[in-house]
């Protein structure tokens, strides 16, 4: 690892290094219950029944067999579920329309996309659940159906949803369409910007879909009781949410839904959804016994959600000296099977990390015959990166610049405004590319076959709701409890901040994570909050608790609070004045609790704004067989900004992930669809992730431009780093061979066209 | 159906289990012996993440039928630490950070072993390539790798 720290701090002890992880041990010996892992007794294994066209009206669901075999406990449909309002609620940018989301769990109407849920079974072994899935009896009508974006936004186009009208256009369209909906923002004076360019570049881009690829497929174990209690064991990035959508999908009280967070075996976004959970929930409310779903590979393939695959146009504007005049892009989003694709994303971190005067970005949120799309690693951003930074790279070019100091003289700055509205509000963009620029491999020299190429990537971080609780033990320990279900190694970093916080040792402080009755509410583990908005909950609390400390030590001595200061992790007078006691540690106090006034126990709560964006800076150098067409990645180097890294060696395996993920999608991932739009690889023998045999070392550089709204200056890091790959190695394999790959996987048949269409002329 | 009855060692204790024929080795741990320590990530010999060790070797326990099992020793991930004291892999998997999720971790440590056993000293591409059948999703494999020839290292030395 290599570390630029641009402001150094003063120094702390335990922020900045790297403690073995506290759940560690079980996750290395097996014990760690993953979704998959819990039982109860009398528990039945749910089972579900899923289409097999890709677009079919269902005319009618017969279930009276399977309901009959002998060990069946309960079958169920769309009938079992109630029916919801139809609107978009939350945020724009992630709106949820419950409508589509309870037609998503289980098909009423229609099947719009092969593996859509139309019934589901509880028996008490998961063969017997197998066997009564083929005697359900489905008769299905069916339709025509469309896959590819820009197939579906034809007037043509076989539609998903007749009564569909585009919003964001005025006045609305008479006709229904695909297209749920169409987004513009603007700025400054499109056409004169072009006008005046001394060059302009224009290229258009295709990108396929890719799944998250967690290796742990979704499971869940719900129970319920007479009383209409129910507890529910899930694997997911946010158990709150499955709590606020299940409570909502099915009609059940918040207070009576407790949902656990089990350990998650990945997500990357894919985990922010219900699938399984509001299934496992009415087959147990039917049956009376505890129901457990575990999805297979395939169903994971088939029936959650992948992200976008797009159609893009891009065009740049450019001076002779560099500065990039004007910047206009197209972006076409698949959302899949219902509205909501991550393409505002994409229009808005398109060209976030550029100053640039004049910027138009029309972005259309497209339904297509595919699994809903959710959620994967900056979401939408990724997409829309690979267009504007191959294109950035065709700019530099034209114009004769290093394609790294082309983006060095346009980046933006605190106080640049962007296309939709915010202004950049930190520093750490420039410090990020200057310190990937000045990596000795930048400027070595190349072998023959081999190319570089860099790319930079935005994304916005998160902030919002978290909940910490700090309860402090008669020995000095503590433990913090918070709401944040842990995918990566959170519960080192919230240990950390609280034991410097605190100042007391590390291994004196156990994080867990409590379940939705036991904490406050707290949004899901994604868009990189947790370590900056959990944390900051996290600092709160542990203040609370000094404060308390503060107390009782005034308590003991008998002076006055306002007299007493807390210096690493003892109470002490605060000066001659107030008086010459011993200094209390953290230890003493607490094993006075009794005495002083009882437990010691703080909460805190946030809605945390004031996150510092995510920017990753990257090149590689790959090196293309001529006879295969295969692409090897030679070296890959990645810079961060973190703000400040909490736990280096996790920040790391943060941005290592996600370029390798970058990797896979940039080179081999895809979903492949027959005639029939059946999904032709659901399995990771056809779909493949890369593989260690694939790749090289991961070479980071972790920048520290601390951002002034956490205590400890954190910034998220877990998904900028995901977002430069793809074009970062398709400019490589342009400066390798000369031509410009400008569809996703680069995978070696396309390398190979590319190549006879270089030796063709 | 009638079930068959198998009688075998498992993680050096001798175990017995009636198990239906189709029933795979990785049902037969994780359901009916409550051993939840080898991970399904698959179910078709993809991805690693269910590795064990039969008579030795290495392989996909989703793809081996429990009925097969008769006689033969089988070693899962709950039995490579000896008692409280990790087995080195273990222990550099932690000091390496080699885990974010964690659900890869104990066929990647199975399989890991198995190439320690076999090759006390491999090198990164050794390594690389022993470990192509372990899919990871989360780690990019660096912290992997490292790991590994670390746990080798220090092996060799003890
Ligand atoms: S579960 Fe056996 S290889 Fe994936
Ligand atoms: S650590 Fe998550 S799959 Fe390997």
């Amino acid at each position: 690892m290599a570390s630029v720290i641009v402001h150094p701090e003063k120094e702390l002890k335990v922020v900045g290094t790297s403690p073995l992880r506290p759940d560690g041990v079980p996750k290395v010996t097996g014990l760690a219950q993953y979704g998959a892992d819990f039982s109860l007794p009398g528990m039945l294994w749910g089972k579900i029944l899923r289409s097999p066209h890709a677009h079919a009206r269902i005319r009618s669901v017969d279930t009276s067999k399977a309901q009959a075999l002998p060990g069946v406990k309960a079958v169920m449909t769309s009938k079992d579920l109630p029916d919801q309002k139809f609107e978009y609620v939350g945020p724009e940018r992630v709106a949820v329309n419950f409508w589509h989301m309870t037609r998503n769990i289980m098909a009423r109407e229609k099947v719009l996309y092969e593996g859509h849920a139309v019934a589901a079974v509880a028996a008490t072994t998961p063969a017997i659940a197998e066997e009564a899935l083929k005697l359900i009896e489905v008769d299905y009508e069916v339709l025509p159906h469309v896959i590819d974006v820009d197939e579906a936004m034809k007037t043509e186009a076989p539609l998903l949803f007749e009564d569909m009208i585009t919003r964001g256009i005025d006045p609305p369209p008479k006709e229904p369409s695909n297209i749920s909906k169409r987004i513009e923002y603007k700025m400054g004076d499109i056409a004169a910007g072009f006008a005046a360019a001394d060059e302009i570049v224009e290229l258009s881009f295709k990108t396929k879909p890719v799944h998250q690829g967690y290796i742990e497929p979704h499971a869940t174990l719900a129970r319920t009781d007479a009383d209409g209690q129910v507890e529910l064991w899930v694997s997911s990035q946010g158990h709150f949410v499955v709590r606020t959508m299940v409570c909502r999908l099915l009609g059940i009280k918040t207070a009576d839904l407790r949902v656990h967070a089990a350990e998650i075996g990945g997500a990357f976004g894919g985990k922010t959804v219900v699938y399984v959970e509001p299934v496992a929930v009415t087959l147990s409310r039917k049956s009376g016994h505890p129901v457990k779903i575990m999805m297979s590979r395939e169903e994971v393939f088939r029936g959650t959600g992948p992200t976008s695959g797009a159609s893009m146009t891009i065009k740049i504007g450019v001076m002779k000296d560099g500065d990039i005049v004007a910047a206009d892009a197209l972006m076409k989003y698949q959302a899949g099977a219902f509205p909501t694709s991550p393409v505002m994303n994409g229009l808005m971190c398109g060209f976030a990390p550029y100053d640039i005067p004049n910027v138009r970005t029309i972005g259309y949120d497209v339904v297509c015959n595919r699994p809903k799309t959710v959620a994967y690693r900056a979401p939408g951003s990724p997409i829309s990166a690979y267009a504007v930074e191959s294109t950035m790279d065709a700019a530099a070019k034209k114009i004769g610049m290093d394609p790294l100091q082309f983006r060095l003289k346009n980046i933006a700055k605190p106080g640049t405004q962007l296309v939709y509205g915010a202004k950049i509000a930190h520093e750490g963009f420039a410090e990020t590319l200057q310190a990937l620029q000045r990596h000795p491999g930048y400027t070595k020299p190349l072998g023959k076959n081999q190319g570089r190429g860099m790319a930079v990537g935005y994304w916005f971080n998160g902030g919002g709701e978290s909940s910490a609780t700090v309860h402090v033990n008669e020995d000095g320990t503590a433990v913090v409890a918070t709401g944040s279900p842990d995918i990566g190694g959170s519960r080192a970093s919230t240990a950390q901040m609280a034991a410097e916080t605190l100042g007391i040792e590390y291994e004196r402080v156990r994080p867990i994570i409590a379940d939705t009755n036991s904490v406050g509410y707290t949004q899901a583990t994604g868009g990189s909050r947790v370590t900056y908005a959990t944390g900051r909950a996290v600092i709160g609390a542990c203040n609370k608790v000094i404060a308390e400390m503060c107390a009782r030590a005034a308590k003991i001595w008998k002076i006055d609070v306002e007299d007493v200061i807390w210096e690493d992790g003892f109470a002490r007078p605060a000066g001659k004045r107030a008086g010459e006691f011993p200094p209390l540690s953290f230890k003493d106090i607490a094993s006075k609790r009794t005495a002083t006034g009882g437990p010691i126990v703080a909460a805190s709560a946030i809605n945390a704004d004031g996150q510092g964006p995510g920017f990753a800076a990257q090149f590689c150098d790959v090196e293309v067989d001529p006879e295969t067409g295969q692409v090897k990645i030679l070296r890959y180097v990645a810079a961060q900004d973190a703000g400040r890294a909490v736990h280096p060696k996790y920040v790391e395996g943060q941005i290592q992930g996600g370029v390798v993920q970058g990797i896979g999608w940039a080179l081999n991932e895809e979903y492949i669809y027959d005639r029939n739009g059946k999904l032709e690889n659901p399995g990771f023998l056809d779909y493949r992730i890369p593989v260690a045999s694939d790749l090289p070392m991961i070479e980071t550089i972790i920048v520290e431009v601390p951002n002034p709204n956490h205590p400890y200056g954190v910034k998220g890091v877990a998904e900028a780093n995901i977002v430069p790959p793809m074009a970062a190695i398709a400019n490589a394999i342009e400066n390798a061979i000369g031509q410009r790959l400008t569809e996703l996987p680069m995978s070696p048949p396309k390398v190979l066209a590319a190549l006879d269409a270089e030796h063709r002329g | 159906m009638a079930k068959v009855h198998v009688t075998a060692t498992l993680n050096g204790n001798a175990v017995e289990f009636l198990c239906e024929t189709r029933q795979t080795l990785l049902q037969i741990l994780r359901d009916e012996l409550h051993l939840t320590g080898t991970k399904e990530g698959c179910g078709t010999g993809d991805c690693g993440a269910c590795s064990v060790t039969v008579d030795g070797r290495l392989m996909c326990s989703c793809l081996i039928l429990g009925a097969e099992m008769q006689g033969k020793s089988i070693q899962t991930i709950e039995g490579m630490a000896d008692g409280e004291k990790l087995h080195p892999l273990q222990r550099k998997f932690l000091e390496h950070a080699a885990l974010q999720c964690g659900v890869c971790t104990p066929g990647v440590l199975v399989a890991a072993k198995s190439l320690l056993e076999r090759n006390p000293d491999p090198t990164e591409e050794e390594v690389r390539y022993w470990l192509a059948g372990n899919l990871c999703r989360c780690t990019g494999y660096n912290k992997i790798i490292e790991a590994v020839l670390d746990a080798a290292s220090e092996m060799r030395r003890a």
